[in-house]
């Protein structure tokens, strides 16, 4: 019998616009079983489930939905875990309409299934009735592993290996481990809490977990070759980028890094309980348009902030942050300029960001990225009254180890050199993975390389 | 957790600690710092490193005590530790024979500038050096700057002990001296007087190097927070520095960019001495 077409995804039930914007709780807030069940029930259970195909980890899609439609949450839980130890933080953070969902039969028609949701929801249950468990582990090889950067790369890296038997050992510059899934997610799209438990899981695995140790300073990748038999790099693309227009300097002016960390790693927002400051401010301009742009713009909006802008040289249509993410900022009263590009800040006398001038863009002809080339307008610019600016265009690579690891391959644009195939870099035994060798790009594709990485470092230890 | 091994009092509000850090204690060289975090609730804030030791794996940090953090670091005592510390970080200051050097240090930035004089000296080196502080009993590491250099004045603002008057004072008749060639000089100080060290030497054309002390978040490159100008240039005080050419500083920036906090400081800090007066008086 041919299955009922259920034309429209189950929808999440998501906290109120009007109240968000005052609170860093999660905004979207998971499906509830029975919601649940009846979105696995969308499902077609395709034989070729093009869906697996669209998963950087390749999880089991279609088994893991049957087992919700069963009832067996827990099972569920499981068959996801088999291919990716984050779930929770997955079905919270990947772009699944640009993968798993994008390759959705039903979504060729109709509403693609939500498997992102579903994801988050059998990892929220399993986490809620206390059911996590921790991966079988192989016995162990002897064979050491230092992973650098605790960020996703590095969380699959250590993870996979550990798995395998491998003694793992992560370095993490910061205080807390994460990456950017720490420094730069805000709580309200990945609370600290969700984070944290499942990266406890690593620590069950054995991997031994060393903070406030910045490779490249505190120790030389040279120096780990002596200890370790195989290192992944994953340091990620971690250096700010600004745009060289006057008055970048005034006081008021942030990175996005600055401005995501103070506020998530730091919780500024919690200030004076919490030690680190955030300035209020009243009209706060973002520049960018990507996934970090809209989470500063969204921080700065729920610190009290009356306008806050958001500043994009192109249109809607080239944004490169999620959907989702532009909805949500949109519904919590995010102004957008579009099609606008500062030309320089203004400041008062005593040094703090008093007025930023733009001008508007139009737009051209593609350029090498595929999207159209924004132009400025001549005698279009204009001035807005802003006291704080927050840079969201984007980062480089971090030079600390880069520049300190001699025979290390980088590429034209600085990132490391790798076989796509393995990760492998240039040094023997030296392995790397997510934004240090493509730039940014996703959690998940990180994660994606980690994975790949973890399989060649396994075969090149035995 | 990084574990107090000794507590100290230099001065008024002048502290030192060692602590237990053998990865930093390893690696450290002059003019390098550390990121520190007390307790979960805790800010990042940098503090430079004035002495190591890397067979003991100890770290000696000497601070002022201005604000909250520095106030509860103050607290501390033998066998307490603080949740986090971080480095070496920054570039070490340029070590090498120069000829004749002069070191300047003002109020706790005598504690920053002892390690580089120290090793200027060990370089072969001819050391002068120049402390400064605002009265008597606020003057620090005399004996160990004494040590470390082959002359030392001592100036103090009020004239309570030593050469009455500021750094620049006796600088001026060095540098005035005809017979008294002055290959380099290094100072660490309060932002003003490292600007005036900079107009006393810019005249005689002596490279002179300064260490800065923005605000900075991570120490490694990843916030740009301590973002300053040099010869028009913005560098990240944290990776590029914290030494820079104190002819080419934009000091004016700097100063300002300081204040960025000024009012959640404050606050910070009443809130910390209502619900902790005891304790700072007890120090």
């Amino acid at each position: 019998m041919a299955k009922k077409i259920i034309p429209y995804a189950v929808p999440m039930p998501e906290q109120d616009p009007k109240e968000r914007i005052h609170n860093f709780n999660e905004v979207p807030l998971g499906y509830s079983p029975e919601m649940a069940i009846a979105e696995a029930n969308r499902c077609l259970q395709c034989k070729k489930a093009p869906c697996i195909a669209g998963c950087p980890v390749a999880i089991d899609i279609p088994a893991f939905i049957n087992l919700i439609a069963q009832g067996d949450f827990i099972a569920a839980y499981r068959k996801v875990m088999e291919k990716n130890v984050l779930p929770a933080i997955c079905g919270r953070v990947c772009p699944q309409e640009d993968q798993c969902q994008k390759m959705c039969v039903m979504g060729v028609k109709n509403e693609p299934i939500a498997i992102g949701r579903l994801e988050r929801f059998v990892a929220d249950y399993a986490m809620q009735v206390g059911k996590t468990e921790v991966p079988q582990r192989l016995r162990s090889t002897g064979k050491r592993v230092a992973v650098i950067g605790s960020g996703p790369s590095g969380l699959t890296v250590a993870g996979d290996l550990a798995k395998m038997g491998h003694s793992v050992t992560l370095f993490e510059a910061l205080h807390a481990t994460g990456g950017v899934l720490v420094y730069g997610i805000p709580e309200f799209r990945l609370p600290k809490d969700i984070l944290k438990k499942e990266t406890e899981v690593l620590a069950k695995l054995g991997v031994e977990i060393q903070t406030d140790y910045v490779i490249g300073i505190t120790e030389m990748v040279d120096e780990l070759l002596d200890r370790y038999q195989a290192i992944f790099i994953g340091t990620g693309a971690g250096l700010p980028y600004f745009m060289n227009i006057p008055g970048e300097n005034l006081n008021g002016v942030y990175s996005a890094n600055e401005f995501l960390t103070r506020n998530n790693l730091m919780r500024a927002y919690l200030f004076p309980q919490w030690d680190t400051p955030i300035k209020p401010s009243r009209n706060v301009a973002v520049i960018g348009g990507g996934n970090t742009a809209m989470d500063a713009v969204r921080i700065a909006k729920r610190l009290g902030a009356e306008n806050a802008y958001l500043i994009y040289r192109r249109s809607r249509a080239e944004m490169p942050a999620r959907d989702e993410e532009i909805h949500h900022a949109q519904e919590e009263g995010i102004i957008f300029h579009l099609l606008e590009n500062p030309i320089r800040i203004i400041g008062d006398e005593k040094g703090w960001v008093k007025e930023i001038e733009l001008i508007r863009m139009e737009l051209g002809e593609p350029d090498e990225s595929g999207r159209r080339r924004p132009i400025p307008i001549k005698g279009s610019e204009h001035t807005l009254k802003v006291d704080t600016v927050i840079m969201a265009i984007g980062q480089g690579p971090n030079p600390l180890l880069l520049s300190t690891t001699p025979g290390l391959k980088l590429n034209k644009r600085g990132y490391i050199q790798v076989d796509p195939q393995t990760g492998a870099t240039s040094k023997k035994g030296v392995f790397a993975g997510g934004d240090i060798v493509t730039g940014s790009a996703t959690v998940i594709l990180a994660m994606g390389a980690g994975r790949t990485a973890a399989k060649a470092m396994h075969e090149f230890l035995k | 957790m990084f574990k107090i091994l000794k507590h100290a009092i230099l001065g008024p509000q002048v502290k030192q600690l060692v602590f237990e850090a053998p990865a930093v204690a390893r690696k450290r060289k002059p003019g390098q710092f550390v990121i520190l975090r007390i307790n979960e609730s805790g800010e990042r804030f940098p503090l430079t490193i004035a002495d190591a030791d890397p067979k003991a794996g100890t770290i000696t940090i000497i601070f002022q005590e201005v604000g909250k953090s520095t106030f509860q670091l103050g607290t501390l005592k033998a066998g307490d530790a603080v949740l986090d510390i971080v480095g070496p970080l920054g570039k070490p200051t340029e070590i090498e024979k120069f000829g004749h050097v002069i070191c300047m240090g003002g109020g706790v930035g005598v504690a920053e500038i002892y390690p580089v004089a120290m090793a200027l000296r060990e370089a072969g080196n001819e050391v002068t050096a120049i402390i400064g502080a605002r009265s008597k009993d606020l003057v620090i590491l005399e004996e160990q700057m004494r040590r470390a250099s082959h002359k030392l004045w001592v100036t103090t603002d009020d004239g309570s002990y030593g050469y009455h008057g500021l750094v620049t004072d006796p600088l001026k008749e060095i540098l005035n001296d005809t017979n008294k060639k002055v290959d380099r000089v290094f100072c660490i100080g309060p932002v003003p007087m490292m600007r005036a060290v900079a107009e006393a030497t810019r005249p005689y054309g002596i490279p002179t190097i300064v260490s800065l002390n923005p605000i900075m978040v991570d120490g490694t490159g990843m916030c740009g927070a301590c973002r300053v100008e040099v010869g028009g240039e913005t560098k990240f005080a944290c990776v590029d520095g914290p030494d820079f050419d104190a002819h080419q500083v934009n000091f004016d920036l700097l100063m300002k960019r300081l204040t960025i906090y000024k009012d959640q400081e404050k606050l910070s800090w009443e809130l910390w001495k209502q619900q902790h007066g005891k304790c700072t008086k007890k120090s």
